[in-house]
């Protein structure tokens, strides 16, 4: 049977041909109209001329858009903050920020138009980086406190105590296809939107508030996205905004395409942080306590920053046991395009800082990282409750550690490492073994919901469709393996199908790495609902019990009957069965109280570790990957194929975040690495060399998650910060082992650079 | 003279009559042929999900993969197009489709048909597949899900599977010269394109069009278009003057012709020198290096090109032709300020010539960037130094990214010259640096940075390390 196979992901023989279809793949409608939005170019201020009249007159032009054509609220927030604007109105506040669109007959006409506007602007004062925003007391939300025990009165008679602080930048999420949406008007003022959205039902909301129409108006419908990340978790809404209001005032058909500069100046990032902390430890490096702050950039305007930086707090204990810890977390608003989802949703960030602790530990006491690590992680022994009171009940950490420690042959390695660097004038390597521990859940406990529709067609073929999203991680591809198990049929057998608000309503974003969690359970219940009635056919027409019926390799056997699936179905049709059924699935024991930051909101962790070997040169700041080496607890896999994808696609999206990926806003706050020519992602020769990936043998979900399985979205891409930890080690050689460098991410030839220089002129002092 | 490109698309014969000249390959593949394999993602060249295959028969390889996104329709007239609706056969997959499918090269599936074409260029030409080759192969396609493991794995087995029938090479029977014209429907601009195919006939029409942009690979003046709109009146493709192509070698050193591709030119200039080869290996990616010139790369001025601070430093000559008449320079003389070179009107870059290096002569390039590959420089170091009696007789340090043009640091070089060739003198010419430059500092790095790396690559230099990276090879566990 096909459970637990490394199936191939569904549509993987339409990538090879081009025949998988995306948003500008669809054929023209008849009267198509082409969307450009016209941006800010400035980062705070007042528009004082708005002058449309000579795009209104350039050719191929059909309408301009412009906050005053919308019907119903200027917002597409995600959480009712009505602070995301589709159109700016009066005030512009970021560079990037849409002020209108045009619509024209086509594409090259409409950016031809939309370059002849006449925008003139006033200036108003900008408050752009983390420090400014700071002086200016620029808080999106109340500073954020999460405690446990006295940190104060631990550091008082801690051995050691030493402080530090960490930069951390942002990350463009570069899916490979850019924002896109395409709206088709109907009768009675129906809306039906073809996205690249994680969200479909948040987009249809939001439009029916733009338009001032009932929920029930608008459709969204999502085959595939070419790459989201978290980018398209709110930020597609803005897009699919535009084309809906087009096609509300022409009643023509619209499609925006966003050219990869305008997506990367338009759309959010992840948040850059500044981390602070003041940590005790004891002799063997055990944490006695922490005061970790945790400041981060959150743009212009609220999207998801709270629950992002809620993660990032979450996080900082990463897989240790902090003893005593304030964690607090500044969020500021600037006048940046407005941060968002992106992989890890703050968990990285949180996790890099107390990574960043563990090797800042180990320096100031002369120990292996890695021992520190060790003596500091969550065990049975009253070591087991994070500053958020969720007891851990589930660690497989030290397993993990120990299991790749041994295969990776970490103590070997980091001898040799050592020995290189004594042999070599320019070039040093660093070795880092870090492990992550993932929560699994919305943190917003309402969000772990999820629907599925099954529908069983007379000749035996299965109709699945389902809440989820499909964005390249192969959901697809696995819930329909649950429910092909479901019925004992042939993978092949189960139609997977667009997502589709009109099928499964009110669904969550296919985000925190929920996506088979939620969705899985839903189809799984969905499956059964049908089962359960043709069990109950079979048995009666078999005379036997309901526990007796067996589905099996295609076949269903009740006594001494024995149907093929399809011939079981057509006799259950002909008896008047009904073959659809809906499911629907909430995560149990989950609850979360926000004000105190104390509660359970995770259903269950992920875990893994990665051992990375880096190499430095000092002369420039050029770094390497040389071998990384992971181990990773999916549970029971679904599917290890699709699984291993997302563990070195992570590790590799991760590594860019740390080390090539940085995101330069000038001195007037308009981003200047806006497309790949100077924003660069890992290619293919920045993949590690030597990459060994293993799937933890013995994991299992303790809980009742489907098939017994975990989450591998988000967790895998914060292995990278190894890679981080690697880069550090090999600095610190520079200083002999004694300081730690004053490196920051992402580690850039020249941020290593400027470690190692720094390094070499404290040594000459 | 003709008024219609003729071209081979996935094996049938193409004709499109007065097509606007800088119309995409892609943009006419998606809106007018439906053809939506080709996918964009970045509409300049640096994501490779447009990625085609031009056959030539009169290239090599012969197979080139090609970055569809900014190449201009006209210049595909009378080649072999391949895009991936043309790779699979009668449903059945190719190889190269086979392979990822099997080994789950492709997740969200966005970049997916731009390595199977990268791939499939490789394929054809038998390429190999050695993880360093398919590396440089597919250094011009990116993939944010996969981290690239997969899609390796997928490459080393592609000549596994059975073969399958392909589309042959052929070239389409017109050769007469193209002559565009066409009225831009947004500006009112009339827009014209020719396609000589002499030397003779080239020189004579750019001195009847003095103001035309010449257009060889299109991988700057592409962007020109998708990027900055802009709307080109006059083009000159040089691309159909095979002599134009040209690169010649004697005892005295190398010849290229302006019109010789990166590709076509990668092998004559690793041979001058290994850290040469590997710095024009980085330049761009695969695609880019298929359709990008040396002469381009000179003749547009870019403080950034990477080809000029090693031909510097090596005592490349220019020569520039108008009509009959030529003009040779040295190449550092060219670069007069910021967007101004020493170019009169109606005069072309024609060649540019490398001196060979002697046994007394001792020379290594530098490129340092965010990314290894396929990134721009933030700085490029070029060193050649004359060596006598361990004295330096001869030194020239050519830098790129350290000033508005591509220029020579006479300070340090007159710190070394006359000098023995030691620490001390190296030293001294390392501070001297700070004399001859003074950076800017920009997205890709800083003032302060760039001036300390190029000091340091100095001393790189003097310690003798031709290979500028660092190692690939570890203990593969």
């Amino acid at each position: 049977m096909v459970k637990f196979q490394g199936v191939p992901h569904d549509s993987a023989h339409k990538h090879v041909t081009g025949e998988a279809i995306y948003v500008d793949d669809l054929p023209c409608p008849p009267g198509l109209l082409h969307l450009q939005p016209g941006l800010s170019k400035r980062a705070h201020a007042k528009i004082t001329k708005l002058d449309l009249s000579a795009v209104r007159a350039a050719p191929g032009v059909v309408c301009v858009l412009t906050a005053k054509d919308i019907p119903g609220t200027n917002d597409v927030s995600p959480t009712g903050t009505n602070d995301d604007p589709v159109f700016a109105m009066d005030e512009v506040v970021y560079a990037g920020q849409a002020i209108f669109a045009v619509a024209a007959t086509s594409l090259a006409a409409a950016r031809h138009a939309a370059t002849l506007a006449i925008i003139e602007y006033e200036d108003l004062p900008v408050i752009l980086t983390i420090p400014d925003a700071r002086a200016a007391k620029a808080d999106l939300e109340p500073e954020q406190l999460m405690f446990m025990g006295s940190t104060e009165d631990a550091l008082r008679f801690a051995p050691h105590v030493i402080t530090g602080n960490l930069r951390v930048g942002g990350q463009d999420h570069f899916y490979l296809e850019s924002q896109a949406a395409q709206c088709i008007p109907g009768e009675d003022g129906d809306m039906t939107l073809t996205s690249s959205t994680q969200h479909p039902s948040e987009a249809q909301h939001l439009i029916a508030h733009l338009l001032n129409k009932k929920i029930h108006d608008v459709r969204l419908v999502v085959r595939r996205m070419g790459g989201g990340f978290g980018g398209k978790e709110t930020q597609a809404a803005l897009i699919a905004a535009m084309t809906a209001l087009a096609s509300y005032k022409t009643g023509r058909p619209a499609r925006l395409v966003l050219d990869r500069d305008d997506d990367m100046v338009m759309t959010g990032k992840r948040h850059d942080f500044e981390i602070d902390y003041k940590v005790g430890f004891d002799d063997r490096g055990q944490l006695s306590g922490i005061f970790l702050d945790l400041a981060s950039r959150c743009g212009c305007s609220m999207d998801l920053s709270a629950a992002i930086n809620d993660r990032a707090m979450f996080h900082a204990d990463n897989a240790y046991f902090l003893n005593n810890a304030d964690i607090t977390s500044r969020r500021f608003r600037t006048n940046t395009v407005s941060n968002t989802a992106f992989r890890g949703f703050g968990g990285p960030q949180g996790m890099i800082a107390i990574e960043r602790v563990m090797d800042a530990i180990a320096l100031h006491l002369g120990k292996d990282p890695l021992e520190v690590r060790k003596v500091n992680l969550y065990n049975k022994m009253g070591r087991d409750f994070t500053p958020y009171g969720q007891r851990v009940m589930d660690n497989v950490a030290p397993q993990i550690i120990e299991d790749l420690e041994a295969r990776a042959d970490y103590a070997a390695r980091r001898k040799a490492v050592r020995v290189f660097n004594d042999s070599h004038s320019y070039v040093r390597r660093g070795i880092a073994l870090t492990p992550v521990k993932f929560g699994i859940s919305f943190t917003t406990t309402f969000l772990n919901q999820a629907g599925a529709l099954v529908h069983i067609y007379t000749d035996g073929s299965v109709h699945l469709n389902h809440g989820g999203t499909e964005m390249g991680q192969g959901l697809n591809t696995k819930i329909a393996q649950i429910v092909a198990e479901e019925f004992q049929i042939d993978f092949g057998k189960v139609k997977i199908t667009a997502t589709d608000t009109d099928k499964v309503p009110n669904t969550s974003a296919t985000a925190a790495s929920s996506g088979t969690d939620l969705n899985g359970m839903a189809a799984q219940r969905a499956a059964q609902t049908i089962k359960i009635r043709l069990v109950d056919f079979a048995a009666r027409d078999a005379v036997c019990n309901a526990k007796d019926v067996v589905f099996e390799n295609g076949h269903v056997r009740a006594g001494t009957k024995d149907w093929t699936f399809e011939a079981l179905v057509k006799a259950a049709y002909m008896a008047r069965i009904s073959l659809s059924g809906a499911g629907f699935y909430a995560t149990p024991d989950i609850h979360y109280d926000r004000e105190k930051h104390t509660g359970t909101p995770f259903y269950y962790y992920a875990y893994g570790a990665a051992l990375s070997e880096v190499e430095v040169d000092l002369l420039t700041g050029e770094s390497r990957i040389l071998r990384v080496d992971i181990v990773h607890d999916v549970g029971k896999s679904l599917n290890p194929a699709l699984d291993i994808g997302q563990i070195e696609g992570g590790f590799v999206q991760g590594a860019g975040w740390l080390t090539s990926e940085e995101l330069v806003f000038d001195d007037q706050g308009v981003l200047r690495t806006h497309a790949p020519s100077t924003y660069k992602i890992p290619a293919c020769a920045d993949r590690p060399p030597v990459f060994n990936v293993t799937l933890y043998e013995d994991g299992e979900n303790t809980k009742d998650t489907i098939h017994k399985s975990k989450a591998v979205g988000e967790p895998p891409l914060m292995l990278a910060i190894s890679v981080f930890s690697a880069i550090t080690d090999a600095v610190a050689s520079v200083g002999d082992y004694k300081t730690l460098p004053d490196l920051h991410a992402p580690a850039t030839p020249e941020a290593i650079l400027r470690a190692v220089t720094a390094l070499q002129e404290g040594a000459k002092k | 003279m003709r008024d219609t490109i003729c071209f081979i698309l996935n094996g049938k014969t193409v004709e499109v009559q007065n097509p606007d000249p800088t119309l995409t390959l892609l943009n006419w593949l998606r809106r007018e042929r439906a053809l939506t394999g080709s996918k964009e993602g970045c509409a300049e060249g640096d994501c490779g999900a447009c990625t085609v295959v031009i056959g030539d028969p009169d290239a090599t390889p012969t197979w080139q993969a090609l970055n569809a996104c900014i190449a201009f329709l006209p210049t595909l007239d009378g080649k072999t197009v391949i895009t991936v609706e043309g790779v699979a056969k009668d449903g059945a997959l190719h190889p190269v489709q086979r392979a990822l499918v099997e080994h789950h090269g492709s997740q969200c599936g966005f970049c997916t048909p731009g390595f199977v074409m990268s791939l499939y260029a490789h394929y054809r030409n038998n390429g190999a597949v050695d993880e360093e080759t398919l590396n440089d192969v597919l250094a011009g396609n990116l993939c944010r899900c996969t981290g690239y493991s997969p899609i390796i794995r997928a490459a080393k087995a592609m000549y596994d599977y059975p073969k399958i029938d392909e589309i042959a090479l052929a070239r389409s029977a017109k050769q007469d010269t193209l002559a565009l014209t066409m009225t831009d429907p947004l500006t009112g601009t009339k827009k014209k394109y020719f396609a000589p195919q002499s030397l003779e006939e080239l020189a004579a029409l750019y001195g009847d069009y003095p103001d035309a942009t010449i257009l060889a690979g299109g991988t700057d003046v592409g962007l020109w278009v998708t990027k900055r709109h802009a709307v080109l009146e006059t083009l000159i493709d040089i691309g159909r003057v095979a002599s134009f192509a040209k690169i010649s070698q004697d005892k005295n050193g190398l010849t290229i012709w302006a019109g010789a591709s990166y590709a076509a030119a990668h092998t004559a200039l690793g041979d001058l020198h290994p850290t040469l080869g590997e710095m024009v290996r980085r330049i761009g990616s695969t695609q880019i290096r298929n359709a990008g010139t040396i002469g381009g790369n000179i003749a547009n001025g870019s403080p950034i090109g990477d080809m000029p601070p090693p031909l510097i430093a090596l005592g490349a000559e220019l020569t520039l032709r108008k009509g009959e008449t030529t003009r040779r320079m040295a190449l550092e003389d060219y670069f007069i300020a910021y967007g101004q070179q020493d170019r009169r009107p109606g005069e072309f870059v024609e060649s540019i010539f490398v001196p060979a290096m002697d046994p007394a002569t001792r020379f290594a390039v530098y490129k340092v960037s965010k990314r290894f590959d396929q990134d721009i420089s933030a700085l490029c170091g070029a060193f050649f130094v004359r060596l006598q009696d361990g004295n330096v007789t001869e030194a020239r340090l050519a830098f790129g990214g350290m000033a508005a043009i591509p220029a020579r640091a006479k300070t340090a070089e007159a710190a070394l010259i006359g000098k023995t060739w030691s620490e001390v003198n190296i030293r001294a010419a390392m501070s001297a640096l700070a004399k001859d430059f003074t950076p800017l500092s920009d997205m890709r790095a800083s003032a302060e940075y760039r001036l300390q790396t190029a000091q340091n690559l100095l001393w790189k230099f003097y310690l003798g390390e031709d290979a500028p990276y660092l190692a690939r090879e570890v203990n593969r566990g």
